[in-house]
Parts: C-alpha cells; structure tokens; sequence
C-alpha cells in the first residue's frame, strides 16, 4: 500500500506553488491599469487592447506562425524518414554518422546552432528572413521528431506491414494504410514538439534572421530586456492561455482515445474467446 | 526506393549541421580583418593542393591562444560550469522530493500531476524566465512581501545577480529532473520497503538504502538533463543576470554581435563543444546501460 504522508503532500504543495504562482502572478498583472507593474491599481484590459494596436507585434506573431507551421510540417516528415531509416535500415554506409547527426543537435547548445547555421547563410550568400528561419528550426527540430517516431516505430510489429506487402500492397501503401496509421500519434505529438520548438525559439532565430523577418521571441526578448513590460505581461497571458487550452485538450482526447481502444480490444477478446 | 529515403534526411543533415560546424571550426582558425565578412580564410580550396598546403602551413591556433590570454574567457568557463554544477544540485534537491510525492500520490491524481508537470514545458521558456523580473525586482513582489512580513527591513537586491540565475535555471529545467526521477520511482515495487522495515531498517534509513538507489538512474538522467543545457544558457544570465554574470554562452553571443569578432566566437563555440563532450559522453554511457537493465 503506498504511503502518502504530510511530508509528500507539503512538498507537492510547495513544488506546485513554486511552478505555476510565477506564471499566474504574470496573469494577474497583466491586467493591472498602473503602468508600474509593482503596483496595484484596479483592474483594466488596456494592454491587451495596446497589444493588439501594436503593427510590430502582429507583424511579429503572423513570421512566427507561418515559420512554426511551415518548419513542423517539413521537420514532421523528414524526422519521420529518418526515424523510419534509423529503425528499419539496418546497415550502409555511414550510419554512425547518420545517428550522430540526429542526436547531436538535442545536446548542440543552441548558440553553438545559431552561429554556425548563420555561418552557413553568409558563406552561400543566403540572404536572412523567413526562409533561413524555416531552414534553421527544421534542422533541429527533425531531431526532436525522428526521436519521438522513432520510439514508436520500435514497439511496432512490423509482420503487420509484411502481410500487406504478401497480399499486393505497393510498399508505400503498405505503410500508408499500415503502418502510418500505427505511428500517427507519434508523428502528431512530433508535430506539436517542432511546432511549439519553433515558437519558442529565440536564440537560433537571433541568429539567422534578418532585418527584414522578426519573430515574436526576438520581438519580446528586445523589449523585457530593459525591464519588465505591461504589454509584454498581456501577450504571455494569451500565449499561456493557448498553451493551457491545447495541452488539456490533447490530454483528453488521447485519454478517451486510449480508454475506447482499451473497450475495442475486451470487445475484441471475448468475440474471439 | 530506399537509397531516396535515406538520401533525403542524411543530405539535409550533411548541409545544415556538418557543413555549418565544419565552418566554425574552418573560421576558428581564420584571421580577424576589418571587413564583411569580417574575417580572413586561411584556407581557399579553388587553389586545390597548394591552397591546402599553404593552409596547413599557416595553420595557427591564434585565436585559442587568445583565449588562454584573456581572463574573461576562461573565467567565463569556469563560472558557466560552477553555475551549471551549482543549480543542477539546487534542482535535484528540489525536484527529488516533488517526484517522490508524486509517485506515492492516490493512483487517481498520477494522470493530472504529470500533466501539471508537463505543462510548463510546453509553455514558452523565454516568458517563464521572464516572469521572474517582476518577481525579483527591488519593487518587486518577493521584496514587498517580505518587507510586508517584517523579515526585511529594506529590499533585497536580486535581479541582475548570481541568485537570480539560479532561481532561473532552477525554475525552467525542474521538469527535466522532475520526470526522469519521477518514472523511476514509479516503477518501484514498495514490498521492498516493507521488507527494510520488517528487516529492522527506520523509515529514514529504508529510504536512503532502497529508495535513493533504486532511483539512481533516474536521478542521473535527470542531472544531465539539467547540466548540460545550463552550460550553455543565454536566455537566463541576460534577463536575470547582471554584468558580473559571466557565462560563455552569453560570452559567445556578444563576441559575435557586439564586437563582431567572429573567429573568436567560432573558438569559443568549439571549445564550449569540447567541454560538453565529457558529460554527453556519460550521458549517453547511463541512458544506454539503462535500457540493457530493462531491455
């Protein structure tokens, strides 16, 4: 029988409290009417309507959608294949090389990315904007993917595919109508790791952006870097708001998910038993 | 079929990871000038044989010596390690005890605590280090409350110091050692603490002797995880931290942005690398023997 003592509930209290009382603490202020962001002075939705008065920011957020759209989507299927080669490959030739360039980039400080990555653009005479970022937050974040593919595709069976190929399947059907389907959650959560990587990213795209591209990190990070900002407090309300939404919806869904799979498969047990 | 599949990611790889870390290390070895791009290559490959030779005989650390040279660099190394070293014990004692109360938590909360955990870490990064300015500013929240209780009489200064760092690294990364620890308490079987017990060990010395090490794996994972990342942080020492903080990712980004000295930005970058080499090289050495034990 577990144990749960006064000891285990306080330091889950306090542990809880330290996560999440900085992040509300920002909520609650950012709908503070004093420009002092100390003080309190009554309620007001003002920053939120400077916010979205504000050209720069929009102008930053709808770079930062198209680039974390555009890059998930690429890194998604390309972190895919590498996962599939990876895991089903066996040998040829450079290999190693092939592993070690999928796992060094999760370790590579992001700095060390930038810099090189910019390197990269300046020596090919690449000119920085949108698509020196798309390229860049590919690069990584088709590590991050092919790692989480690549754990699902381990625990696959992989007779299912070799049936299909027995009864005609082209080996591309075979693994859209196979294994594809199997994989999918993997391949969506990896999906939503490069997505939010990408979003979040604000020393690589420091660095290979340019004048003429600014992400919403590069966008926040100049204007805290003076001290705190009631707009700044309003914009990470809504993007904490969005994160919470999608999280807990996810969770759900995949929660129902795996308790009808659960009712499939009894269902299926005493059908054949 | 299959040479396409594997073409297609190794050559996006071979052009945007080796290519560019094979740039730095080729400018690390260059030559500052006053130009765009502000340096001078040593060696030009359309000379063919002769360019490599000059290459190899003009081959000169320079801008390695220059780091040993100047105390800022390896001050900065230094204390980029010790500020590593520091937070991740500050994590481990603080994340141990969250994960331990996890996993002894009703079966029923399990599900909600790890999302409570997770969640953070889909949350940005750069606003969770932020929050934290208006926390430990001299106005603010921290010190009116403290002041409000009377444990102060005037406030403390706390942004723009060490501390604030390591509140910072702490508070960012405690997921990383929360759920490693956390997926290997779970796993542990609790009639081998009551087998301590009835074998005459106290609860305390029950924990230290069976708990604790059957943890181990998990509390290694999760230090690494914690470790290595905070080398080379940039993010937290330039919001929370002040002009004394010195680390070397913050070192490197200004190098290259403010005094535009790119071949020593590469060199610090490859040194850096060089560095974290050591503790990936464990890393990977404890995730592998983790999955033969359970393989």
């Amino acid at each position: 029988m577990r144990r749960f003592s006064w000891f285990n509930a306080t330091s889950l209290t306090l542990g809880f409290a330290f996560l999440y009382l900085p992040m509300i603490l920002l909520i609650v202020y950012s709908f503070n009417a004093s420009k002092l962001v100390t003080v309190w002075a009554g309620f007001s939705t003002q920053w939120y309507g400077e916010l979205f008065r504000d050209e720069a920011f929009l102008d930053a957020a709808w770079v930062t959608l198209q680039v974390a759209v555009i890059s998930s989507t690429i890194a998604t299927v390309l972190g895919t294949m590498a996962a599939i080669v990876l895991v089903r490959s066996g040998r040829f030739v450079g290999r190693t090389l092939f592993s070690g360039m999928i796992y060094a980039p999760l370790v590579m400080p992001e700095v060390i990315t930038g810099l090189s990555l910019l390197l990269l653009f300046i020596g090919i005479g690449l000119d920085r904007g949108v698509l020196t970022i798309v390229l860049a937050h590919t690069t990584f974040s088709m590590c991050y993917v092919s790692v989480v593919v690549s754990s699902r595709l381990v625990s696959f069976d992989q007779s299912l595919e070799e049936a299909a190929l027995d009864l005609g399947c082209s080996p591309f059907d075979a693994f859209r109508l196979v294994t594809l389907p199997i994989i999918a959650p993997a391949v969506i959560s990896g999906w939503l790791l490069a997505f939010t990587l990408s979003l979040d990213d604000l020393v690589i795209a420091s660095f290979t952006a340019g004048p003429s591209a600014t992400t919403l990190p590069i966008k926040i990070f100049s204007s805290v870097r003076l001290g705190v900002s009631p707009e700044i407090n309003a914009l990470s309300t809504i993007m904490i708001g969005i994160v919470a939404v999608g999280v807990i919806t996810a969770s759900l869904i995949s929660k129902r998910a795996s308790l009808r799979q659960q009712q499939d498969e009894q269902a299926a047990a005493r059908a054949t038993g | 079929m299959r040479r396409l599949l594997i073409a297609i990611p190794y050559l996006w790889l071979l052009a945007l990871f080796l290519v560019p870390f094979l740039i730095v290390l080729k400018i690390s070895l260059s030559d500052v000038v006053l130009a765009i791009p502000p340096y001078a290559p040593t060696l030009d490959l359309s000379e063919g044989w002769a360019g490599i030779k000059a290459f190899f005989a003009a081959l000169d650390f320079e801008n390695y010596w220059f780091l040993t040279s100047d105390d800022l660099y390896w001050k900065a190394y230094l204390s980029s390690l010790q500020i590593a070293l520091i937070s991740t014990a500050i994590t481990l004692l603080v994340g141990y005890p969250i994960a331990y109360g996890m996993a002894r938590a009703p079966q029923e909360w399990q599900a909600t605590l790890l999302l409570l955990v997770i969640l953070p870490f889909w949350t940005s990064f750069l606003i969770r280090v932020y929050s934290w300015m208006g926390i430990l500013s001299t106005e603010g929240i921290l010190n009116q409350v403290l002041l409000f209780i009377g444990i102060i009489d005037e406030p403390l200064t706390l942004l723009n110091t060490n501390t604030a760092v390591y509140i910072g690294i702490v508070y960012t990364y405690l997921p990383f050692m929360i759920l490693p620890i956390y997926a290997a308490l779970e796993k542990m079987d609790d009639s081998l603490l009551e087998a301590a017990e009835d074998l005459g060990c106290s609860r305390i010395g029950a924990f230290w002797l069976v708990t604790v090490p059957l943890s181990r794996s998990g509390i290694v994972a999760g230090c690494f995880l914690v470790f290595i990342p905070a080398i080379g942080e940039f993010v937290i020492p330039s919001l929370l931290g002040g002009s004394r903080t010195l680390m070397i990712g913050k070192v490197l980004w200004e190098e290259f942005f403010n005094n535009r000295d790119w071949p020593v930005a590469s060199a610090v970058a490859i040194i850096l690398l060089l560095i974290l080499i050591i503790p990936i090289i464990l890393f990977q050495r404890n995730q592998q023997k983790q999955r033969e034990v359970e393989g």
